[in-house]
């Protein structure tokens, strides 16, 4: 018989909201609640996107104010937060299906392309917000 | 006797499908919108100045005669719902257990998503 069993793992049962702040989670983790963060935001601001699309796609008029419109510093932090939401479920899906192909499953492929799902992600947010802002 | 929870090839098999149609449903989606969104990205890229006549186009040119901008943003959409159903859903799997709250919330996200889906389409199709 083997003496080395190994030490039980510990658990985190029933985390409250106070303990989830000390909880680090690793970088594929952050990717992944982030995935689904994002994905309930798309999902609550779908139809404040869709009236935004019908604005500017139903007559030259209506294009004409989506200036007006995302001229509000409010529209616009609303609409830097969406272009992130997007951006991120977009980049973190593609890894995901890339991982559904078994490709880059172990732990150092795994935890470097999360940290290049965050990294690239809030780049081009970055590019899409300074265009929003009329940086150029 | 084998216990019947038990995992593996010699369990209890009843008739249920495990998820396996949501979770290709969830991919399928996925793939499609990705695609669809790259299309999109190239089409306002490749335009000449970013103007109204440009961009009602991405949605409604035609080939041989066929809205094929619209049909494609018709599928694109079908697709986003499909895919939130699964994953709100899922949301609501995770962090809801009283059974008639989740019931609701299950409910009230169906509405939510074919509600949007009335109103792009009927959007997309009347101009």
């Amino acid at each position: 018989m083997s003496d080395t069993a190994p030490k039980p793992r510990p658990q985190f049962r029933n985390i409250s909201p106070v303990d989830l702040m000390n909880y680090r989670l690793p970088m594929a983790g952050k990717v992944s609640i982030l995935h689904r963060v994002s994905g309930a935001l798309l999902f609550l601001c779908l139809p404040l996107l869709i009236a935004l699309f019908a604005m500017s796609f139903v007559s030259e008029s209506g294009f004409n104010a989506m200036s007006t419109v995302a001229g509000n510093p409010i529209v616009k932090l609303i609409l830097l937060v969406l272009i992130w939401g997007y951006l991120h479920h977009f980049c973190a899906g593609i890894r995901y299906l890339v991982l559904d192909l078994h490709i880059g499953m172990d732990k150092e492929s795994a935890a470097k392309s999360a940290s290049m799902v965050l990294g690239v992600s809030l780049a081009l947010t970055l590019v899409f917000g300074l265009k929003l802002f009329g940086v150029w | 006797m084998t216990p019947v929870e038990k995992i593996g090839p010699k369990r209890l098999v009843v008739g249920a499908h495990y998820g396996t149609l949501d979770f290709i449903a969830q991919r399928v989606t996925a793939i499609i919108m990705a695609v669809y969104t790259l299309v999109l990205l190239v089409g306002i890229l490749t335009m000449s100045g970013f103007t109204y006549a440009g961009w009602k186009n991405l949605f409604t040119f035609t080939c041989f005669m066929l809205p094929v901008g619209q049909i494609l943003a018709t599928l694109a959409i079908i697709s986003l719902a499909w895919h939130a159903w699964i994953g709100v859903r899922d949301i609501w799997m995770d962090y809801v257990k009283p059974v008639g709250l989740r019931l609701f919330l299950m409910v009230l996200t169906i509405l939510w998503l074919v509600g949007s889906i009335v109103y792009f389409v009927h959007t997309l199709w009347r101009v």
